[in-house]
Formats: C-alpha cells, sequence, structure tokens
C-alpha cells in the first residue's frame, strides 16, 4: 500500500455527510472510562477514521512520520483492531485541517499516547460498524466474523460491509472506553516486522519529501542569515540584488533578509550576492569555556528528588566526580526546507515540522492572522532527532509567501544555515558525589546538574522563531521553563533508578542562552545517564565489583535487572578473557524513568600509541513493553545507538567568541560507515503491557558504555564528552 | 547557452545560467527526486548520481559541463518494464533506512561500487560508502543490503 496522503479524496469524504448517523442520547450515561492516550484530548471517533463508500478507509492522526516508522506502527494498529487489511488503510498525518491536534511528535511517546488511541479508536469503530452489522443481518453481534471490513454471518451466509453501512458519512459517535481491544492472539499485524509503509516511495524516488513539493506557481526563497546570535543588519544594499536574473522580490523586515526568485539556482547566487551586500554589527556574546560559564550564570535551582536516608551505619568513602557534555547538533542530512502560498485569505504551509499546529499557531500570530487562516501541513524530510530548523524554514517562507501572494515559495536552508543556525542540544555539567557503605555500595547519592533549556520549539510563540525574533517589530523570546515532572527536561533521568538509600537530585538551569538551544534526542538523559552509568562505573572499580552485578545489586525493578543481564549475557559478559587494550563497557537507564529499559554493551579497541578508538561491536536489550513492529523498534534502538556514538565520539559544535565555526560535516564531523560497529539488538517483547516509548532509549546508555569500555581498556576515565584520541592522551599522559 | 544532457537513456535540451549545478537541473528542470540536496559542496553524498557509470557529486558540478556524458539517476536504476533493481529491491528487504533521505545517495554509490566490484568484501563496502554520510543509523542494515544484492546481481 502507499501511505501517501490523498487529501483530495478525504476532503470530499468529509463533505458527504447528509447521512450522517443519528447520535445516541447521553443524557443520564454513567461516567465515561478514562480513554487512553490522545483519544481522552480527541473523543470524537470521527476525528480518527473515516470510512470512504468506496471501501477506503482513511486513519488520521496528529503524530507525524520522522523516519521513525510511526505511521506505519500505527497503521498496525489500526488494521488489527478494524479487521481490515493494511492495503485498504490511507494514511493522513499531521494537518491542522483534518488531523486531530495530538501535540508534537517527540520525546518517544508516539505508540504510547497515539497508539493506544488509534487501537481504541479502531476497537470502538468496529464495535459500531458490527452492531449496526448485526441490527441489518438480524443476527446477534456475536456470531459476526468481520474480514477486511466485510461482516459476515457463518450461519446464514449472510454479509455486508462496512463501507456499505456507513461508507462517506460520519459516525457522530464519541468513545466510549468500554470496548475491548483484541487479545494479542487474534492480532495479525501487531508485534510483526511489517514493512514501512513509506519506504518504497523513498527508494524510487517518488515526491514524497517536502524538498520534492512542485506546483505550478512554485518559486524559490532563500533567507541571508545573520552571522553570529543577536547581530542586527546596519545596511543592507538590496537594489543590484533585485536587478539579478530571475529575482521577483528581495524582503526586508528589520533583521529579516530573504529573496524570492523563479529558479533554485538563481535564489542561491541572489542569496550569496545579499549576504556580500550587507553590514552587520556583531558582538562577541559566546561563552568560551561553556561549562565554567554555566557554573557560573544566574540559574533557577530546583531539588526534584530528596530521600534522606534512614539513620544507619556512616559511610566508610565518599566519592566524587564531574561529567560534562558539549553544544552538539542535530544535524539532520537534509537541511529543513518548507513550502508556504499566500492566497490573499490563506496561508498554507508544507512543512517537516515535529508540531505543525503549534507552529501553524505561532506563524499566524507572527504574520497578525487568525489561527484558523494558517493552515500547515506535514511532509516527510530528513530525520531530525529533535527540534531543529524545520519551524524556522516554515517560518521564512511564511514570510516570504506573505510578500508574494498567488506564488509557492519555497525555502531550502543551506547546510551553512542549518549548522549554524539549528537548536543545539544544550552543553550541561553534572557533579556527582556518593557515601558509600564498606562493600562500597551507595548511601547516599548527590547530584546536581547545570544546563540551559531543553525545550525551545514554537509552541505557539513567534518569539521561539527565528524570523519572528528578527523583523522590526521583533516578538521577543519566551524564556524557556525546565519540564518538571514525570517527563523533565535538563534533569530527564537525574534521579537514579537504582535504590539508593538516600538521595538528593537539584537542577541548576541557566535560562540564558547565549547558544541557541533546544530539544535534541533524549534532552538531558543523554548526559546524566552519561554521568550516573560512569559513575556507577567509578564505583563498582573502587568496590572491586563487576560492574554488571554492582549494579543489580542496587536495583529493585526487576525488569531494569532483566535488560542488563540480557545484554551481558548475548555480549557475553562474564565469557571472554581480556584482550590487551580492549575494554568491555556497560550503561543502563529506563528512558525518563518510565518509558523503555536499555542496557548497552559495548566492545572498543584503543589504539596504544594514537589512542584511537574504535568500538568492535555493541549489544543492546531493551524493554519496550508490548512491541508493535520489532523491525521498526530494532531499527530505531540500534539507530539510536550508533547516533549516540557519533556524539559520544566525535561531536561538540566549535564556535569562538562571536561565530559558530562548525558549518559544515568537516567542521561538524559525525561517524562514518567504517567507524559504525556490528550491533545486536535484544528485545524483550511483554505483550499485554502498555507500550514504552523508545526512541531515543539508547542515547544516554550508550555514551556510558562507551566511557566504561575506553576506561577498562586504558586505565582512563574520561568524564568529558565527546571521547576523543585527545583528550584520552592528555589524561594518560597526565 | 542551450545545451543537451542525456539522463537515463533520454536527451534533454536545456536553457538554464550555465553554473547551474547539475543538482538543481534534475531537480528543478527534469523533476526527478533522486539526487538530494544535503550540503551544496560534495560532503555527505545525498546528491550522487552515475556519470558514465561513476559516482558524481550533482550538487557542485555544473550541468553544462556534462553534455555527452551517461548521467543515471535513482530513477534510471529500474528495468525498462519498472521492474525495481536489485539495490532497490535489497534495500527493501533489509528495511535499509530510517528517514531515507540520504538512501538514493548510497543506492547510486552502491550501485557504482557492484559494477567496479561485483562481490566487495565487508569492509570494502564500508570504505566505499565512508563519503557518505547517513545520521539515523542505519549504516549496518545499509551494508546488508548491499551485500544482499550483490549475491542476488552474482547468481
Amino acid at each position: 500500500m502507499s501511505a501517501r496522503l490523498d487529501r483530495r479524496s478525504v476532503l470530499k469524504g468529509s463533505l458527504v455527510l447528509a447521512f450522517a448517523l443519528a447520535a445516541p442520547g447521553v443524557s443520564g450515561e454513567a461516567p465515561r472510562p478514562k480513554l487512553p492516550g490522545d483519544l481522552a484530548r480527541h473523543p470524537r471517533l470521527d476525528a480518527w477514521l473515516r470510512i470512504g463508500a468506496d471501501g477506503k478507509v482513511t486513519l488520521m492522526t496528529g503524530k507525524v512520520e520522522l523516519g521513525q516508522g510511526i505511521l506505519t506502527a500505527l497503521g498496525q494498529l489500526c488494521a488489527d483492531e478494524l479487521d481490515i487489511e493494511l492495503s485498504r488503510l490511507t494514511l493522513l498525518s499531521g494537518d491542522t485541517r483534518h488531523s486531530p491536534n495530538e501535540g508534537t511528535t517527540a520525546g518517544s511517546m508516539s505508540v504510547s499516547q497515539g497508539g493506544s488511541a488509534v487501537r481504541q479508536a479502531a476497537a470502538e469503530v468496529r464495535a459500531l460498524l458490527v452492531g449496526l452489522a448485526s441490527e441489518r443481518l438480524r443476527v446477534p453481534a456475536r456470531r459476526l466474523r468481520v474480514r477486511d471490513g466485510t461482516v459476515s454471518d457463518p450461519v446464514s451466509g449472510g454479509s455486508v460491509t462496512y463501507w456499505s453501512l456507513v461508507g462517506g458519512r460520519t459516525l457522530n459517535r464519541e468513545a466510549t472506553g468500554t470496548v475491548t481491544p483484541k487479545p494479542a492472539s487474534e492480532r495479525r499485524y501487531v508485534g510483526r516486522p511489517v514493512p514501512r509503509l513509506d519506504l518504497p516511495a523513498k527508494l524510487t524516488g517518488e515526491a514524497i519529501f517536502v524538498q520534492d513539493f512542485r506546483s505550478d506557481t512554485l518559486v524559490h526563497g532563500r533567507v541571508v542569515r545573520a552571522p553570529s546570535h543577536g547581530a542586527t543588519l546596519v545596511e543592507a544594499g538590496t537594489s543590484s540584488v533585485e536587478r539579478m536574473p530571475g529575482v521577483l522580490k528581495v524582503v526586508r523586515d528589520g533583521n529579516f533578509l530573504g529573496v524570492i526568485a523563479s529558479k533554485e539556482w538563481q535564489a542561491i547566487k541572489a542569496a550569496a550576492a545579499l549576504a556580500g551586500a550587507v553590514r552587520w554589527s556583531e558582538h562577541a556574546t559566546l561563552p568560551v569555556e561553556p561549562h565554567a560559564w554555566l557554573l557560573g550564570a544566574p540559574s533557577q535551582d530546583t531539588v526534584i528528588q530528596n530521600t534522606v536516608r534512614p539513620a544507619g551505619p556512616p559511610p566508610a568513602r565518599t566519592l566524587e566526580a564531574s561529567y560534562r557534555r558539549p553544544y552538539q547538533m542535530h544535524g539532520s542530512i537534509g537541511p529543513s526546507c518548507a513550502v508556504a502560498e499566500w492566497d490573499g485569505d490563506m496561508l498554507t504551509v508544507h512543512t517537516h515540522s515535529q508540531s505543525v499546529f503549534d507552529t501553524a499557531e505561532a506563524i499566524a500570530r507572527m504574520l497578525g492572522l487568525p489561527g484558523e487562516k494558517v493552515r500547515g501541513v506535514h511532509l516527510h524530510g530528513a530525520g531530525c532527532y529533535g527540534h531543529n530548523g524545520a519551524d524556522d524554514a516554515a517560518a521564512d517562507a511564511a514570510l516570504l509567501a506573505r510578500a508574494l501572494p498567488g506564488r509557492a515559495v519555497r525555502v531550502q536552508w543551506s547546510r551553512q544555515d542549518e549548522h549554524m543556525c539549528e537548536p543545539y542540544g544544550s552543553a550541561m555539567v553534572v557533579k556527582v558525589r556518593a557515601d558509600v557503605d564498606e562493600k562500597g555500595d551507595v548511601l547516599d547519592w548527590n547530584y546536581e546538574l547545570w544546563s540551559t533549556p531543553h525545550g525551545t520549539r514554537p509552541g505557539g510563540n513567534p518569539g521561539n522563531l527565528l524570523a519572528g525574533r528578527s523583523l522590526a517589530r521583533p516578538f521577543p523570546m519566551p524564556v524557556p521553563r525546565n519540564g518538571g515532572p514525570p517527563n523533565y527536561a535538563a534533569d530527564r533521568n537525574a534521579i537514579p533508578l537504582y535504590a539508593f538509600p538516600g538521595q538528593s537530585v537539584t537542577t541548576h538551569l541557566v535560562t540564558e542562552m547565549p547558544l541557541r538551544v533546544s530539544s535534541h534526542r533524549g534532552l538531558g538523559a543523554y548526559a546524566n545517564v552519561f554521568a550516573i552509568e560512569s559513575f556507577m562505573d567509578e564505583l563498582a572499580h573502587a568496590a572491586k565489583a563487576d560492574p554488571v552485578g554492582f549494579r543489580l545489586r542496587q536495583l529493585q525493578d526487576a525488569r531494569a535487572k532483566a535488560v542488563i543481564q540480557r545484554a551481558a549475557e548475548r555480549f557475553g559478559w562474564s565469557k571472554g578473557r581480556r584482550s590487551p587494550n580492549h575494554g568491555r563497557g556497560l550503561g543502563f537507564a529506563r528512558y525518563k524513568n518510565l518509558a523503555s529499559y536499555c542496557a548497552v554493551c559495548l566492545e572498543v579497541f584503543v589504539e596504544p600509541d594514537s589512542h584511537a578508538i574504535q568500538v568492535v561491536r555493541a549489544v543492546l536489550a531493551a524493554d519496550a513493553g508490548e512491541v508493535v513492529n520489532p523491525d521498526g523498534l530494532t531499527n530505531q534502538l540500534e539507530g539510536g545507538l550508533v547516533q549516540s556514538l557519533s556524539w559520544s565520539l566525535k561531536e561538540a559544535v566549535r564556535y569562538d567568541g562571536q561565530r559558530i565555526l562548525s558549518r559544515d560535516w568537516s567542521t561538524y564531523p559525525i561517524l562514518t560507515f567504517s567507524e559504525v560497529p556490528p550491533v545486536e539488538v535484544v528485545l524483550l517483547d511483554r505483550p499485554g503491557e502498555p507500550f514504552l516509548g523508545a526512541g531515543e532509549a539508547a542515547q544516554g546508555p550508550t555514551a556510558a558504555a562507551l566511557a566504561n569500555a575506553v576506561f577498562e581498556a586504558t586505565g582512563a576515565r574520561v568524564r568529558d564528552l565527546p571521547i576523543t584520541p585527545q583528550r584520552l592522551a592528555a589524561l594518560r599522559k597526565g | 547557452m542551450p545545451f543537451t544532457l542525456t539522463v537515463n537513456g533520454e536527451s534533454h535540451a536545456l536553457e538554464v545560467e550555465e553554473d547551474t549545478p547539475l543538482l538543481y537541473v534534475l531537480r528543478d528542470e527534469l523533476r526527478l527526486n533522486g539526487a538530494r540536496y544535503g550540503c551544496g559542496v560534495g560532503q555527505c553524498g545525498a546528491c550522487t548520481v552515475l556519470c558514465d557509470g561513476v559516482p558524481l557529486r550533482s550538487c557542485f558540478v555544473p550541468a553544462a559541463s556534462l553534455g555527452g556524458r551517461a548521467l543515471t539517476t535513482l530513477e534510471g536504476l529500474r528495468a525498462p518494464d519498472g521492474a525495481l533493481h536489485p539495490l532497490q529491491r535489497a534495500f527493501l528487504d533489509e528495511q535499509a533506512g530510517q528517514c531515507a533521505y540520504c538512501i538514493p545517495g548510497m543506492v547510486m554509490a552502491a550501485a557504482a561500487l557492484l559494477r567496479e566490484k561485483p562481490r566487495p568484501s565487508e569492509a570494502e563496502i564500508r570504505t566505499a560508502l565512508d563519503a557518505n554520510l547517513c545520521r539515523c543509523g542505519s549504516h549496518n542494515r545499509i551494508v546488508r543490503a548491499i551485500q544482499r544484492a550483490a549475491e542476488e546481481l552474482a547468481r
């Protein structure tokens, strides 16, 4: 089947409302049971599913495909509960006009929130349709069987299809929460490695990405970005550029400067000429020593965990250490892109944003339009791994389109735009101290972290858009808040899952942002798990204990223990004899302390002269609750592990006091094929258990496993990310 | 200056500014999506096409300089009857890709490799693809897909 979204047919369907089913009486009914996931926000079944008169079924979702396979997983859940073939299903995703607003597609929550909603909605629609069939066929509902939307009575042989019952009409019902989804044994798609619905189009060059969007009115826009944070446009000589071939318009509003041309190359050349013809006033605002700066900056301090240890023996020893993470990029392979068209009344924006609804709202406010006058439509982009330039490109396109009505303006960011302007994952500092008993087990754990924010997504506010902040009448950037429980943000995974008797965890959030920062896959969990699991290794070493056993004896959660044991077992932790210059390392976390459990074991080889670090192999074990698509889950976990290795071995944004210096892949290198180890993923499936998000689960454990393996190989403890040969050399010589 | 470009076996008369890189001619004039913009300076491989069977970074080579060359994009790999190329099938069989933005470039680099070296070792595949960047971490699946396609092509 194709996952391509046929909006026209859906639109047609939505217009045929004449025969809507009568709404059931609602007065005097018992209170509705709690609806799962996003169904609670959108209980109308018509918000999720439409049965077309032509036999096509459309699933509408506010969650969007980011390359993580979510649409395939949602399709599997829907097809199973509705008893239809997956090929009968069309998915309509992330369209502010047609989809339920499910917020941002982020935080490893799409299956747990969106998937559980789809499962329940589909189960309820099936029950409704089987009820109608029962009336039509005059047989008890329990006797009916459904196969691919055809409801039949095995006794009489009578049958009726979903689409002959309700095709083209709205269902006019709210979910009741009283229908029970199928048992695992009756599912055909869930739990199986169903191939990705969008991959065939991507392998044959069909127009599926926003970058591929074309229309008869398409023109090309480029924005000239400020060369540094906070720079102001002093002088813009635009007249020579306006005369360049193909140039349709130069748009300037305050510090926002863009150009629109007929052809893409003309737009690129015009933007380059414009960049050469303008003068900016710049200031040195970047902290060259970001960790010292973080420790000294004013901060919002919150104690997020404070458990006082009951009276007991005094500690035998106290150990402490501190860990640091640099600014790191999302580094999407395809720079951000958007296409916007203003028809004089409505603005339509095609975007690969993770938050189409909020971004459309922010754009509406930026342009002074009522919210309903901006329609956001999601199209695929390159993987984003968090908040990258997608929303800003959408705002750029909107501003340019507003200046040239009747033309679809496509804005493609350059590689340099993306590298310099995307919001990075924040630099962080962690200090941790542990009082331990005679055996080396932790009695009191004291943990403090310093970070700038991890969430500056648009959230409906134009002050969070680069363009919005650049206008002559700029929208001020709001002061970001930290996330808070249960998901947390800077302090995500800062509370250890270990059963330490005394625990104190403090967050120091620095809201000033000299470098632009926002959500980067895993948020603070990457640095926090790196710190906690590195320190656990240091404690195990001090206790002369095996790192696996040391963790197991301080954990109470059986599922946590199971993933560590499974990873260690598959890795051959207790067996292998250590070769010279080789080391093994383990890292573990339950993502957000509420999503997937993930343990990673790595083996590294460190070349003794150059200190070059080669990851020889990796094993990852995960418990993501009930698994919808084991191949998709494996792909996400392995991808997360490889990406985290890239971050942890190579990546740090380079900058001086004024400008970002990482402007291409040579100044921000990432892991390449020859550096990627073989990875084995082991899944602990838990049918019947809730879905646990997994897309970000591998980031932290992988970083820690790497540091711990390098320590075993060399005896040197690298507490700064990334773990580079230079750092290792300095430690070993020191 | 008008010029002629041969893409996927078809000849196209074109008139664009003469320094226009091939990528924009493929995407905007010929409406082919396979070659993708990634960096504009030949560092990432997303724009890879074949020029007389050899990988070429289309993002910075002027199209007008390629007259008389046989250019092949992802779209040109399929058989005349529309059947997928063994590499395309193998990438699907291995589910090699997540966002898949880089994948067409990977497929083209692999096609050139297999043409040169029908049975490459795993290390040779990795070396051949080292200048093609993937950010999702699908590297191992991509390597397996190329191995699978090599086996099929050798049969």
